[in-house]
């Protein structure tokens, strides 16, 4: 049964609530009319409301504490659905397979302004990827993510519209650009942990915004640079819709390239030092690692994808202005990072089509959507604190021993 | 007696006005047991914290010989990875496992710094990193027997039992391959049984090759264990020599039992 005391609670959480929310849900001014309106019956939705959502809230938390109070053998056979998917081989081939013709095949099948929203989910599933690296895999905290992003946008506007470079030609060193601006960001922050670090590369990101804003002769300020060419195809004339199908091709393959290559550096020795160093510093130092180097790597491995999509972002958009790179945007990478798993692959890649294509299909309720992106937030912390699809642990297979046998996992 | 393959010399470790060590002189010879005692805040773990590169020291030397190749390397004011690299490893007191990651892996960080591996064989993963990767599998999961671990590969390392996850620690000191294996504690906390385990293998890992220092406060293992014995108070070394030395030592019973013991 559920116990009084939570009810009670419950009751006091609702009342808190209706309490709170009275000022904006009840009383509303008219200053033209010099009138107040008193809607008490919201007052009453409120109250319901939150009381219904706790009591839900505390039955889950009590189920789920009671699951886990169980024996733990029971633990491996309720490993979540997807974890085993992704763990056979039998079933993700096959799957990914299907993910891969769907994703080729989404031009033909769809409008170009679906096309156009896909494309710029699969831009965040980059960005989210590459953050990963920085937040989930190597544990720093890097809140102004969105300054390499900026800086792959404006090289690719800046080298276009004074030297008239290709596409193709800045692509890799928007990468780099950003990649080596990592490194200088880097360096400061090294002993940084947590919080500090959290608040240096904020008011880093804040830097970037506010030189592109301000030095008007470097970057056009706030007016922005206009008429980026789009990305070349061997020199072909193409129509408008051409363009955004084929855009949306490069970035796929992108995330292809990103996905590769993030999985492969997470399955490697720097990617397992990256993980002892979020765990503990003093004891990888101990064990041999280099700190500095590490860390290093892991920013400006993270950085580089950000100034990829920068770059693309430019081509796409073929405007750039310091607005496109505020640090609400980094907050949505992270968000991306944070809700679809910290470290794991599929959990960053559903986060940012989660993310970035729930808003452009609610835009009917469009005024509530930073509230609803808040709650979801919140929500999925309480419930699910280790992201939507949270990293599968790989294991190891090991020479046969000639007295053992070979454990498998 | 063969040479010694760490020589400390005058080492000294302010903190503002405070001396946590003062002047200690110390040398370990290849394939030694040494253990170094004292009571609570003597200065051991301070001085095991300057000898890793956690601190630098303020005054003195710290001298590291390779007992093969007979290369001398001073390590004052080198960083931990460093030194760690130079063959001397160390297991911490309150115990620094990497939670969330299995026992393998644990043991995989270790070997970090004898490979080589970097981005691009990360990346195209070619023939020589396949190697280099089923190598430090191998060879940890080798390691992991030689402690008694290898049932528990997979296993996060915060669900270990306590005694299991000291083994870890020391399992992924070896991975490193030190010559010389710096021990902060390995008995605490530890039952009669597990003790007994731990003592057989620390000998076993002596008898590989590997010279170790350790602090400790069981003095039953201290005792069967060492070949000599240092013991400090105050942060200064108030004696040295063979457990049966030390114990009959009357400034290391004054240090252990006060001033007034025979009052």
């Amino acid at each position: 049964m559920f116990p009084v005391k939570e009810l009670k609670r419950s009751l006091l959480i609702s009342l808190w609530f209706a309490f709170l929310t009275f000022p904006i849900m009840v009383i509303k001014v008219d200053p033209i009319e010099r009138t107040v309106i008193w809607r008490w019956d919201n007052l009453f939705f409120v109250a319901l409301g939150s009381f219904v959502i706790s009591i839900l809230a505390k039955v889950y938390l009590l189920r789920k504490e009671r699951r886990a109070g169980r024996k733990k053998v029971k633990k491996e056979l309720t490993e979540p659905f997807v974890q085993r998917i992704l763990r056979e081989p039998r079933f993700l081939f096959p799957l990914s397979f299907a993910v891969l013709t769907f994703a080729l095949l989404f031009p033909a099948l769809f409008s170009t302004y679906q096309t156009n929203i896909m494309t710029t989910a699969l831009m965040y599933v980059v960005l989210g990827l590459g953050l990963n690296i920085v937040v989930g895999v190597a544990g720093l905290l890097d809140l102004g993510y969105v300054a390499f992003y900026a800086v792959g946008a404006y090289s690719y506007a800046l080298l276009n519209m004074h030297f008239g470079m290709g596409f193709w030609a800045v692509l890799p060193i928007g990468g780099l650009l950003a990649a080596i601006l990592g490194i200088l960001l880097g360096f400061p922050v090294l002993r940084l942990r947590g919080d500090y670090l959290a608040i240096v590369t904020l008011g880093f990101g804040e830097i970037i915004r506010l030189i592109l804003e301000n030095w008007n002769t470097f970057s056009q300020g706030p007016s922005g640079i206009a008429n980026i060419a789009r990305p070349g195809f061997f020199g072909m004339q193409m129509s408008f819709d051409a363009g955004i199908t084929y855009i949306y091709y490069i970035v796929v393959a992108l995330v292809i390239f990103t996905i590769f290559v993030v999985n492969r550096l997470q399955d490697s020795r720097l990617g397992r030092a990256w993980l002892a160093l979020r765990e503990d510093e003093i004891a990888c130092e101990a064990m041999g690692i280099d700190r500095t180097k590490t860390k290093l790597i892991a920013f400006s491995l993270g950085a580089f994808w950000a100034g990829l999509v920068g770059v693309i972002f430019a081509a796409k958009t073929t405007f750039v202005n310091p607005a496109s790179f505020t640090f609400l945007e980094s907050a949505i990478i992270l968000s991306i990072v944070v809700l679809g798993g910290m470290g794991s692959i599929v959990g960053v890649i559903f986060g940012a089509l989660i993310l970035i294509l729930m808003p452009e299909y609610l835009r009917a309720l469009s005024e509530y959507r930073m509230l609803a992106f808040g709650g979801i937030l919140v929500v999925m912390m309480v419930f699910k604190p280790n992201g939507i699809i949270s990293n599968v642990r790989r294991s190891y297979r090991f020479k046969k021993h000639p007295s053992k046998e070979v454990i498998e996992p | 007696m063969s040479e010694a393959i760490l020589n400390v010399k005058g080492l000294t470790k302010n903190f503002g006005g405070i001396k946590a060590i003062d002047n200690v002189d110390l040398d370990i010879k290849l394939g030694e047991i040494v253990a170094l005692i004292g009571p609570n805040g003597a200065g051991k773990t301070t001085f095991f914290n300057c000898l890793t590169g956690i601190y630098t020291p303020s005054a003195g030397d710290i001298t590291l010989c390779h007992p093969e190749s007979g290369k001398e390397t001073r390590l004052n004011g080198m960083k931990p990875n460093k030194i760690t690299e130079e063959g001397m490893a160390r297991t911490f007191q309150n115990i620094r496992l990497f939670p969330t990651m299995s026992v393998l892996e644990n043991v995989m960080i270790g070997r970090h710094c004898r490979t080589k591996s970097f981005i691009p064989g990360a990346i195209f993963r070619g023939p020589a990193t396949r190697r280099e990767e089923e190598e430090i599998v191998n060879v940890s999961y080798e390691i992991l027997e030689k402690v008694g671990l290898e049932k528990q590969v997979n296993e996060e390392a915060r669900n270990l039992p306590y005694g299991a996850q000291r083994r870890l620690e020391i399992a992924r000191a070896l991975a490193t391959e030190p010559f010389l294996l710096l021990l902060d504690e390995p008995a605490a906390g530890m039952n009669p049984n597990e003790t007994e385990a731990l003592v057989g293998l620390i000998r076993k890992i002596c008898k590989e090759g590997h010279s170790i220092l350790l602090i400790e406060h069981d003095m039953k293992l201290v005792m069967s264990l060492s070949d000599r014995i240092f013991v400090m108070d105050y942060g200064r070394k108030i004696a040295k020599g063979t457990p049966e030395e030390v114990r009959s030592n009357p400034a290391v019973i004054k240090a252990y039992l006060g001033e007034d013991v025979d009052a």
